[in-house]
């Protein structure tokens, strides 16, 4: 079976040849179509720099980035990307906001004035999906952290994109709440089956969702170590706290003091 | 019977209670400008009569009123002039300002190639220009609009592009990701999100713009309140001249409101809904 994503051997470097920081180098990593990879790591070890590489948003100094059988060059299209800010435009609603990549996006672009109706009806579906049923015409600063995070994670789902690619989502909320985020993308993972790369450096987050967890070593960073996360689904909360999840948890988190130490 | 039981409580609560109007911090708020320009008069009047400051010198309000009724014919005749010359000058500048700023904010090559020029060109004294102008165009309207355009322009440009150029990073990603042109990321996202940061220039721009019609005025034209304010100190009319400030301050006060208006009209996302919130655009 071939890989849905495939990254090979990549190094990346900001600035220049000589003083720039190599941020990745001879990172490898595959993913199969709809599965759910986490990857965690030592902070500064340039999981946000993979995902640019993944999107395309930053092109690779050597390797190749392969998303769906083709060669990432430049940013594609059946990516969508939530990061830990929900970057939501002030001046829209929720449901515009949400309405945004397809406005951007083809064909849905040029559609947009023809089947409005369709796809407000699906943006309307999403947000009940998360729970945000009755928010459409809110302001986002009329929204919780979470209930922002909820929107950004519709606005990242409303094209149908083959990849999600989700960068600390979760990190800026509190802990109730992220908790509760975490069954949310759990069901919403489990009704569309996008592939999901979720970047992320809470190890309970990692394993709650994701079927692989990679962990990265410090910069310049690289897969050292996989783990692979055969809980049954749905998990919920407690799941957590049970002996067979906690000694994943904590294998984990033995690699990363390597890694961190090996810095 | 019920009827009367109906309507009893409501009786009970008409008659609020008796508070002075003004310990109402709304009315309070709305009234304090106009207490501190009468306070302002006031004390200005009492302090020309208890010296007994010359006319000339510093007329007391009274007399500047005074001046202003008696000359009201070609205070307002100079007056229109001076907001039109201003007005057309102010428009000028929000198109090119909008136009130059939207083009440096969304272009770094743009902007390191125009931006030192426009400081430069920024830094020279318009007044020195307005003689260019004259014998380009002659002494009358236009030299005065081409002043307040030049005056005006450059705050609004400048907080356009600033608009512009400072779309959070991640927010430009969002829009890449989705294979977004550049051109849609300043439609979408910088456009809009320069609008607050236009419109607060626009309240800079219009009080400028009158700094530059009055200037050029002064120089050179045969009509406009700079006009009436030389000709009136060539003939030691000082109490005209203060009444030509007063009535340029009151215009002034007039088009920032216009712009303080439309600012909050279009803009009530940026003010968090605080009263503006309610006009909110759609969509």
């Amino acid at each position: 079976m071939t890989h849905f994503v495939e990254l090979d051997n990549v190094t990346l470097r900001y600035g220049g040849e000589a003083d720039g920081t190599v941020a990745l180098r001879g990172a490898t990593l595959r993913v199969h179509k709809g599965e759910f990879v986490a990857v965690v790591g030592p902070s500064g070890c340039g999981k946000s720099t993979l995902m640019k590489a993944l999107s395309g948003l930053w092109p690779v100094n050597a390797g190749t980035v392969v998303v769906a059988g083709r060669e990432v060059k430049r940013p594609l299209e059946i990516v969508g990307m939530a990061f830990q800010n929900a970057t939501l435009l002030p001046w829209r609603t929720t449901l515009a906001n949400i309405m945004l990549p397809l406005e951007i996006v083809e064909p849905h672009r040029h559609q947009l004035r023809r089947r409005r109706a369709d796809y407000e009806a699906k943006a309307r579906e999403l947000l009940r999906l998360v729970g945000l049923s009755g928010f459409e015409e809110k302001y986002p600063w009329q929204l919780s952290g979470g209930m922002q995070q909820r929107a950004s994670l519709c606005r990242a789902l409303i094209h149908e994109p083959e990849l999600l690619i989700l960068d600390e989502p979760f990190g800026a909320l509190d802990m109730f709440t992220r908790e509760e985020l975490w069954g949310v993308m759990q069901e919403v993972w489990m009704a569309k089956r996008p592939t999901v790369i979720l970047v992320t450096h809470d190890l309970r987050e990692a394993v709650f969702l994701a079927d692989r967890v990679l962990v990265m070593s410090a910069r310049p960073g690289r897969m050292v170590h996989e783990r692979a996360v055969e809980l049954p689904r749905p998990r919920t909360l407690e799941d957590t706290y049970r002996p067979e999840f906690t000694e994943i948890t904590h294998a984990l988190r033995d690699h990363i003091s390597q890694a961190r130490a090996a810095a | 019977m019920t009827d009367s039981t109906a309507r009893a409580p409501v009786a009970d609560e008409a008659p609020a209670p008796r508070r002075p109007w003004l310990a109402n911090r709304r009315n309070l708020e709305r009234a304090l400008p106009w207490l501190v320009v009468i306070g302002l008069f006031l004390v200005w009047e009492i302090g020309v009569r208890a010296f007994s400051v010359p006319q000339f010198v510093l007329p007391a309000p009274s007399v500047i009123f005074e001046s202003m009724w008696k000359w009201r014919v070609p205070i307002l005749d100079n007056a229109g002039q001076t907001l039109f010359t201003t007005v057309v000058g102010f428009a000028i500048a929000i198109v090119f300002g909008l136009v130059t700023g939207v083009l440096i904010g969304s272009s770094s090559l743009i902007y390191n190639g125009l931006y030192p020029v426009l400081i430069g060109f920024n830094s020279i004294p318009k007044v020195a220009l307005v003689p260019i102008l004259v014998i380009w165009f002659g002494i009358g309207t236009i030299p005065a609009i081409i002043t307040a355009f030049l005056i005006s322009f450059f705050p609004i440009l400048v907080n356009v592009a600033t608009g512009i150029a400072t779309v959070e990073p991640e927010l430009r990603d969002v829009l890449r990701a989705l294979g977004a042109k550049q051109r849609d990321i300043i439609l979408k996202v910088g456009i809009p999100r320069a609008m607050p940061y236009f419109f607060a220039s626009l309240k800079v721009a219009i009080t400028v713009a009158f700094v530059g019609s009055i200037i050029a005025e002064t120089v050179a034209a045969n009509k406009g309140i700079g006009r009436l304010m030389i000709v009136a100190s060539s003939r030691f009319d000082v109490p005209l001249v203060f009444a030509g400030l007063l009535v340029t301050a009151v215009m002034g006060v007039m088009m920032y409101v216009v712009a303080n208006y439309v600012e909050r009209r279009m803009t009530g996302w940026a003010t968090r809904g605080m009263d503006g919130g309610l006009s909110a655009p759609q969509g």
